[in-house]
């Protein structure tokens, strides 16, 4: 097994090899999540701290769990009383972190750019949770591995769409590149208040009527549309957003057979997408949970035992 | 020092000279070797003389701020990087609104170099730069201020800028305008493009300053009042002044050395300290701003020295204050234009001594015989390390920090006095 980085911050400097390597090791993974006893040794003696100084449900209590069933000790700090909050800087935060000798940090921060200003600061690993409207590794990797499932490891030939606010999305820039890497054709399809500028030169094609973009496409994952979006004055209100951005059954039909539906969550069930698709078969919403926690005991141990 | 002296070997509009200073006065321009062999003479084996520049845009911090910068080291770092004259933004704390405050700056600096270099604030335009009502103008004026601005917090309300406009005009002052719109560049960290859209980082559009620029020549126009436009940084912005001065518009404008050097890509590992505002732009914005200099669609160049403490920049990105500290370095990044046949020594001295003494009736001599001393002796060859100690400025937030510079001032006189000197190690 070969595994030479430091840190995970986004996805760039993956190899189609070492995303692979995830997912081969993520299968593993998830067969101890099956087993009656879910946990093995793997990092007995490790610490990892959990510094998510922006509220979490999914991923922290995805990372807390991976890291449990490996045996690590793992350590959380959260939004309300860390000391960032209390007007320190987080680079004293994190230097104090790194003074209890962890082994791996693992950070969401609001601010694009935390996971790599951290990685400068310390000397320890640190995974990227989630950084601003920057990048979303894990989540990216989760929604790969999902799919690989799925599409049996064929990425090359078929095509995802990404659809909602891609603007304000760490998780749509994180799955692009992903699925650039794996040879999956992406598209995306929002308002243009939604994208950023320059999207033209984005590896993407880029749609503005759902009907169309929902063409012949493998996949599709659904983004959370922030409330807030609206007093920006991005949008007029969520119920024209949800008429026309939307993912309802009439979509699917136009979709490729056998296609798959995807949202990192939390949902807004009636907004961003339908209920009714929320439940429905070809939903892996539940899947991508399932996944995460896999693909997050892979990194731990890439990163932990590996290099 | 003696009261006569001969600088000898340096080099005055491409030609070699030795220059016999008595009693602070150019008394003799000569070739070298043919002046009086019985003074002090110290040779300084072919650097240039320049003359004293001028930097229009510097914000000292003082009162207020003092950890980022106080006007002792401020000046300390204006005369060590060539000005003599050093105009110092309002957006101190208490603001620049009142004559006190202009009063306590003046004396500060007079307290500390008697002779020079020579503040010259700049009143705020509104009370508290809060873009509500208009400051004492005459008062401040009067005080000894030199030019008005609302600094980095543009005047919104369109009405009160042409009502600030016309009654500075009255009292004599100059509105300098940083030009931007504010619902445009809102919680922006960087320039707007592909690269913002890469990092995830709020982008500020270029149209944010053309706006501006354009509002500004409009209402300079109809109002047959001149409006002066600070740090241009992109293409759309030059071209509206040129269109504005075609027309015979009262109306000039500033950029920086950073606009001229460095393109956004400076920012690409969330550098902070290449973080400043207006944001660096695209390669075509670059090549545009240069232009405009060498063509004098813009006038002059300021360093917008905007000194802050190490710990404020090393912070995530978008929570960096904006800035970047410029008097050290300001030379001998304009040396890399000139060595880059971009920029002649003609237009660094036209844009940082003759246009500025122009656009704010200053007295500038110049240096010729007869005149006062008033000139630099700059080493364009003398290579020297960027590092928290060979910056006099207490601000180290240069994107040129670590790095290798060419070029450095080795002496200063202003008014006749040697004011500055290069220690040697």
């Amino acid at each position: 097994m070969k595994w030479s980085h430091k840190h995970l911050l986004d996805i760039e400097p993956l190899t189609r090899e070492d995303i692979f390597l995830i997912f081969e090791l993520a299968q593993r993974f998830e067969e101890v999540n099956l087993r009656p006893i879910k946990k093995v040794p793997t990092l007995k003696g490790k610490t990892v701290i959990l510094y998510f100084s922006e509220p979490s449900t999914r991923t922290k209590t995805s990372f807390d769990i991976a890291a449990k069933r490996l045996s690590a000790d793992v350590f959380s700090l959260a939004t309300k009383g860390s000391s960032e909050e209390k007007g320190e800087s987080l680079k004293d935060t994190v230097l104090t972190l790194e003074a209890m000798n962890p082994d791996l940090i693992v950070i969401r921060h609001r601010q694009s750019g935390a996971a790599r200003f951290v990685s400068t600061k310390i000397k320890c690993n640190v995974i990227n949770a989630g950084d601003g409207w920057h990048a979303h590794p894990t989540q990216a990797l989760l929604d790969g591995y999902t799919l690989s499932k799925e599409w049996n490891n064929e990425f090359q030939g078929k095509t995802l769409l990404i659809l909602g606010d891609i603007a304000h999305s760490r998780v749509a820039r994180s799955d692009i590149e992903l699925f650039n890497k794996l040879g999956t054709r992406v598209r995306l399809c929002a308002p243009k208040t939604l994208l950023p500028r320059h999207v033209e030169s984005w590896p993407v094609e880029v749609y503005s009527d759902l009907e169309r973009a929902c063409d012949g496409v493998d996949a599709i994952q659904c983004l959370r549309l922030q409330l807030e979006r609206q007093e920006a004055g991005l949008l007029p209100s969520l119920r024209e957003y949800s008429r026309e951005f939307g993912l309802c059954k009439r979509h699917l039909i136009l979709a490729n057979r056998g296609v798959k539906i995807m949202h990192p969550g939390p949902m807004n069930r009636g907004i961003e997408i339908s209920s009714e698709i929320a439940d429905s078969r070809e939903s892996l919403i539940l899947d991508q949970v399932n996944a995460g926690v896999a693909v997050r005991m892979a990194l731990l141990h890439l990163f932990l035992t590996v290099n | 020092m003696n009261s006569e002296l001969i600088i000898s070997n340096v080099y005055l509009d491409n030609e070699l000279v030795d220059i016999y200073l008595s009693k602070g006065r150019i008394k003799e321009i000569s070739a070298p070797g043919t002046l009086r062999e019985d003074l002090e003479k110290v040779s300084y084996n072919g650097a240039l003389l320049l003359p004293s520049l001028v930097d229009c845009h510097v914000h000292l911090r003082d009162p207020g701020q003092e950890y980022k910068e106080d006007i002792y080291t401020g000046l300390k770092a204006a005369v060590g990087g060539g000005f003599s004259h050093v105009f110092a933004m309002a957006n101190t704390s208490p603001v620049n609104d009142n004559e006190s405050i202009t009063t306590y700056m003046l004396d500060k600096a007079r307290k500390f170099f008697p002779k020079g270099p020579n503040l010259y604030p700049i009143a705020a335009l509104t009370k508290g730069l809060e873009g509500k009502e208009l400051s004492p103008l005459h008062e401040l004026k009067q005080a000894g201020c030199i030019a008005v601005s609302n600094d980095g917090i543009p005047v919104k309300d369109n009405e009160l800028f042409r009502r600030a406009m016309e009654y500075a005009h009255d009292a004599g002052l100059l509105v300098l305008d940083h030009c931007e719109d504010p619902y445009l560049a809102k919680d922006s960290a960087m320039n707007e493009g592909k690269l913002s859209a890469r990092l995830g980082l709020k982008g500020q559009p270029t149209v944010a300053e053309a706006l501006q620029v354009s509002r500004d020549i409009l209402l300079a126009s109809y109002l047959n009042i001149p409006i002066h436009l600070c740090h241009i940084s992109c293409e759309q912005s030059v071209e509206l002044i040129y269109w504005a001065k075609k027309k015979g518009v009262p109306v000039t404008a500033e950029t920086c050395p950073h606009y001229l050097l460095w393109d956004e890509l400076l920012v690409a590992q969330y550098n902070t300290l290449a973080k400043v505002n207006p944001p660096l732009r695209t390669r075509s914005d670059i090549l545009a701003i240069r232009q405009a200099v060498r063509e004098g669609i813009i006038d002059i160049i300021v360093t917008d020295h905007a000194p802050h403490a190490d710990f404020e920049k090393d912070v995530p990105f978008a929570l960096a204050p904006n800035g970047i500290s410029g008097l050290d370095t300001a030379l001998s990044l304009l040396w890399e234009l000139v060595v880059m046949d971009e920029l002649s020594v003609k237009d660094i001295v036209r844009c940082l001594h003759d246009k500025p003494g122009e656009i704010f009736s200053l007295n500038m001599s110049g240096i010729c015989k007869g005149g006062v001393a008033n000139f630099v002796v700059f080493d364009p060859n003398l290579s020297w390390e960027v590092t928290p100690n060979t910056l006099m400025s207490k601000g180290k937030n240069t994107p040129c920090l670590g790095k290798t510079l060419k070029g450095k001032v080795l002496s200063h006189f202003i008014d006749g006095n040697l004011v500055y000197k290069l220690e040697e190690d």
